[in-house]
């Protein structure tokens, strides 16, 4: 089934390409990085220091690849997947960049995550004309392809989540009294932005407080009890996951139910509504892209009944209700299918114009109906997303799949 | 005025977190003379350790007595395994070697049981405490153990022969060897009361901010402030000092201005800093004075 | 628990080295320099980077150096000074127009009264105290940099990009190789300037409080001034090894600068043996490349296997690596009397 998906598409696409790019496509082209067995593909990722937490995406993203190569690669060429530790350090992040492209000379760099570190290595790889491709971030910037023509993003960026939130609540409670908590860095204040761009003119009488945490707080509960103080009726909580679950347990405690809305990045079952309390999550919401892992309604579903043979065969050991696995595993399918469309021209301005022509595509792990779609000026793969609910021990989808793209300034 | 009072108690809820972790930090101080970067570290791998016994099976209050033991023999093992070798080693390399140690358990605690938050029971429960929301029981039985902590350091300290023995080989080895104290294994019993006390903390802790192996770093930094306003000299001291900085700390985010919120740590610092700068051995510390 | 007053001798946080010591002998300097100067013709653009980045970590570590293993004063906080280096050279670059060399001098000008001023609260704690004060100083830093006012210049939470400088006079020479012999000039520089100080009145003064203080201060030294002195010129050094390291990074932003990168300078430090100077490179060499052989053994457990990997350095020379430097020339004595 999936070889025969695979065959049709690229017998389409390579029947398209020859279509548009004629003659070009009979001989073989290739760029450093790629030969006739052998396709090499570059990342960083925080296996250590603060962000260490995310280092299972790149573990997964290894294994996807394994897998790939074990059923004999894409078109034929293994690929090579060579994952260095930038322990969330910009300088850090430029000096492996750097060993990737000058002495490992990998094809493209693929969802080197984190905003500080593909910022610091931004420049450097559009100057070598080298694809950034599929960044772990949803900073809005990497959707810039006039720019940055080497860089895109994937997964829906956090203004466009922040947007759709705000009209959610323009449409449902127009004359809510909004608290924003919101992380203190990059992510939490892209989140703030996209609020306020959303609420437009009423920005400033819907939100009656914004409070900032550090990362470095043990725990953020003097901030819970400061904005309860304010009386809000929405909590929009912009955390990362363990944040997000003491924000939830802590309104619990104090027997205060505002409405909340807590970001798609701490919406995972496993490591946040679990943790937190599931009486105290009920009705907690957020917005999706991709199916949980803990979600029983998907033991049947034929995606990620493949996701999950996946990990028992090539993750042994891995937390299933861990939301960056699910992350990992979508975005690895990405970068395998953009390099299918690749056929033999693996250049790499032939794999960005590839990434930039996705159309209508699936990964297994995204929620029926999203679709990853980019364009020459699109370079925001993911940017559709689906209000949900917490009810019982899972999210509930609700309403139809909303779209919040957001072009950079 | 209602804010007010609500921001101290919150304080003082997070402030008992921080004062478990500074009685932790004392230990240790009395112990060695300095401070121990890995200790958070250790209260951590201590946590994982007495979760792991609950699942499988183990009921808390043993599995608790059971972590507290391992650790105990844990912090006797690392110092004699580890640090003794260096005893002879200057100051700053034996610094170097708690930064080491601080990577190694990190990175254990990650492979081992990964990255996600869990979540860690507690005895007490987490209902309001006396119909206040601000302070949950759970919260109410960890300034409880805290107290309760404190005494039995004072008594230790003050009246048995073993704790004035352990502080006289501390303060001055030299007279402490002359007078018959084998100040070696004092300084390895330090390291297993330290892991000990280390665990209780963590295992107050980890309810509140959930379990995780990055979840000391903060904490460790606000134990060590809150030990050293207190003064390193005094388990006493390292109480008060942690609530207090509970307490500033969310009063300094709330009343100052602007920066009041962004900046409450190094504001708290800040504080920290200019009272070392009139009191240099911390509120309740002994004063030491210097022979040349 | 009264406020009983204890008498103790304190033994010195820092061991004494003699100031011949601290530095190399020509022969040895020549020879190493040599190398540094010719290496890069041979190597890959990226060596050239990591080359320069060791120049760079190298800097920083000397300036920790001659404020711990000079005057006595320990500091966790040099990433404050760092990031503050770092930044001055972006922003005067990037919103000002400022050539990149000129900044440097700016840098180490601005560091050195940051670092003048925070030595002046840092003189009455030592030990513990200090540690915590600086280290204080290292978490704030980089909260202090996201603030809301400043974001203007500092780009806030998003840092700022810096851009590359080419080699002037038309050199046909890559950026980076360009970057490379200009940070080898600047490191040079400073270097003989620190050798010289240490030498100096001031640096023998430095050492006399690193020893003992209060005999220091009974010869008359001016025990507070040079305290401040000492951080304030610690400072300035690191202040410059930041710019340089913003310019070879072509990046700053607050998480490029927290509390890891004082730590790091620090093990580099204790590696490259406290007090020694050339040891800084050793020791920068130490921070940069352990942590990738770490994450060749695994990926995994890179962390543990760094630490590991730290605790045999500590074992085998519990003075860093002036213990081997020593080492050696005892043995070329000995073979030279043969």
């Amino acid at each position: 089934m999936f070889l025969a998906r695979i065959l049709r598409t690229t017998a389409l696409v390579t029947a398209v390409a020859t279509l548009t790019s004629g003659a070009a496509l009979a001989q073989k082209t290739y760029d450093t990085g790629a030969t006739d067995t052998e396709i090499k593909i570059g990342n960083i990722m925080p296996y250590s220091g603060p962000a260490s937490a995310y280092g299972i995406i790149g573990k997964t993203e290894e294994a996807y690849f394994k897998m790939i190569n074990d059923k004999g690669g894409i078109n034929g060429r293994k690929v090579s997947f060579v994952s260095y530790d930038d322990g969330y350090s910009p300088p850090k992040a430029v000096e492996q960049v750097r060993k990737l492209v000058e002495s490992d000379e990998v094809l493209a760099v693929f969802n080197p995550l984190g905003t500080p570190s593909n910022s610091a290595i931004q420049k450097y790889l559009n100057a070598k004309k080298i694809p950034q491709l599929f960044v772990a971030t949803g900073a809005t910037k990497w959707n810039d392809a006039k720019n940055f023509p080497w860089t895109m993003g994937w997964q829906p960026s956090y203004q466009s989540e922040a947007q759709i939130y705000a009209k959610w609540l323009l449409k449902e409670k127009p004359d809510a009294k909004v608290a924003i908590l919101y992380q203190n860095d990059d992510f939490g204040k892209d989140y703030l932005k996209g609020t306020k761009d959303g609420f437009g003119a009423k920005a400033s009488s819907m939100i009656i407080m914004e409070e900032s945490y550090e990362v470095s707080e043990p725990s953020i509960d003097g901030h819970i009890v400061k904005i309860k103080a304010a009386n809000p009726d929405v909590l929009l909580i912009y955390t990362t996951p363990k944040f997000g679950a003491q924000t939830i347990k802590k309104t619990a405690e104090l027997s205060w139910k505002p409405l909340q809305i807590i970001t798609n990045v701490s919406a995972s079952v496993g490591s946040v509504m679990k943790p937190a309390g599931l009486e105290a999550s009920q009705g907690v919401l957020s917005a999706a892209y991709a199916k949980d892992g803990a979600d029983p309604r998907w033991n049947d579903d034929p995606g990620m009944k493949k996701w999950a043979e996946f990990l028992d065969k090539y993750v042994p050991g891995a937390d299933k209700t861990d939301s960056s696995v699910v992350y990992g595993y979508g975005a690895a399918q990405t970068l395998a299918k953009a390099l299918e469309q690749c056929g033999d021209n693996l250049t790499r301005a032939n794999l960005m114009k590839q990434a930039a022509s996705l159309k209508d595509f699936t990964p297994d792990t995204l929620l029926p109906g999203i679709k990853i779609n980019t364009g020459p000026s699109d370079f925001a793969p993911i940017s559709q997303l689906q209000m949900q609910r917490f009810k019982g021990e899972k999210w509930e989808q609700f309403g139809e799949i909303l779209s919040g793209d957001v072009a950079p300034e | 005025m209602e804010l007010f009072t609500n921001q101290v108690l919150a304080g003082i809820a997070t402030g008992a977190i921080y004062a478990c972790m500074a009685l932790a930090v004392v230990m240790i101080y009395q112990a060695i003379d300095h401070l121990n970067f890995a200790q958070g570290e250790m209260a951590m791998f201590s946590t994982f350790i007495s979760w792991q016994l609950m699942q499988w099976g183990i009921p808390y209050w043993a599995a608790f007595i059971l972590t507290l033991a391992l650790s105990f023999i844990a912090g006797i093992a690392i110092e004699r395994i580890l640090f003794k070798p260096l005893a002879k080693a200057p100051i700053l390399t034996n610094v170097a070697g708690f930064i080491a140690l601080f990577a190694i358990i990190n990175s254990s605690a990650g492979l081992i049981w990964d990255f996600t938050i869990k979540q860690y029971p507690t005895p007490f429960g987490s209902a309001p405490f006396l119909g206040s929301q601000l302070i949950s029981t759970h919260q109410a039985g960890m300034i409880g153990v805290t107290v309760l902590l404190l005494l039995g350091l004072y008594f230790f300290f003050q009246y048995t022969r073993i704790g004035l023995a352990m502080r006289a080989a501390a303060s001055v080895p030299e007279s402490a060897r002359l007078v018959g104290i084998n100040t070696s294994w004092m300084i390895a019993l330090g390291w297993g009361m330290a892991t000990a006390i280390g665990a209780i903390a963590g295992m107050l802790i980890a309810p509140v901010v959930f379990l995780e192996p990055n979840m000391m770093g903060g904490v460790l930094i606000y134990g060590f402030a809150a030990a050293v306003l207190g003064g390193l000299t005094s388990p006493f001291g390292a109480v008060v000092g942690g609530f207090l900085v509970g307490v500033f700390e969310n009063l300094a985010g709330t009343y100052i201005p602007g920066v009041g919120n962004e900046l409450k740590l190094p504001i708290a610092l800040a504080l920290i800093i200019s009272v070392l700068v009139v009191k240099p051995a911390g509120l309740f510390g002994r004063h030491i004075v210097k022979r040349v | 628990m009264s406020a009983v007053e204890e008498v103790v001798t304190e033994a010195p946080a820092v061991e004494a080295v003699p100031k011949r010591a601290m530095t190399l002998g020509t022969g040895t300097s020549l020879l190493v320099l040599a190398a540094l100067i010719i290496m890069p013709i041979f190597v890959k653009n990226f060596i050239i980077f990591q080359m320069t980045m060791l120049l760079i970590y190298g800097l920083a570590v000397l300036a920790l150096n001659i404020l711990t293993g000079g005057s006595g004063q320990f500091s966790l906080g040099q990433s404050a000074f760092y990031a503050v280096g770092a930044y001055t050279t972006a922003v005067l670059m990037e919103h000002f127009e400022v050539n990149y060399a000129l900044t440097l001098p700016i840098a180490g000008i601005v560091c050195f009264g940051f670092g003048f001023l925070f030595g002046q609260p840092a003189l009455r704690l030592s030990g513990v105290y200090l540690a915590l004060a600086t280290f204080a100083l290292a978490t704030a830093m980089p909260q202090l940099l996201k603030l809301n006012f400043l974001e203007h210049w500092t780009g806030g939470v998003q840092g700022l990009v810096v851009t590359k400088p080419d080699a002037p006079f038309g050199l046909k020479m890559s950026q980076d190789m360009w970057l490379y012999y200009f940070s080898l000039v600047v490191v040079i520089g400073i270097y003989l300037l620190a050798v010289n100080l240490l030498r100096s009145r001031s640096g023998r003064a430095f050492m006399a409080i690193r020893d003992n203080e209060i005999a220091a201060s009974a010869m008359g030294v001016d025990v507070a001034l040079y305290k401040t002195l000492a951080f304030g010129v610690s400072a300035a050094i690191t202040g410059i090894a930041g710019s340089l390291g913003a310019i070879a990074v072509q990046f700053v932003a607050p998480d490029s600068y927290t509390i890891t990168l004082a730590v790091s300078l620090f093990l580099g430090m204790v590696v490259g043996g406290v007090g020694w100077l050339p040891g800084s490179i050793v020791g920068a060499a130490f921070i940069i490349f352990v942590p990738n052989i770490a994450e060749g053994i695994s990926k995994g457990l890179s962390g543990a296997v760094f630490g590991v990997l730290l605790f045999l350095v500590i074992y085998l020379v519990p003075h860093g690596a002036r213990q081997v430097a020593i080492l050696g020339q005892q043995l070329a004595g000995k073979l030279r009397k043969n």
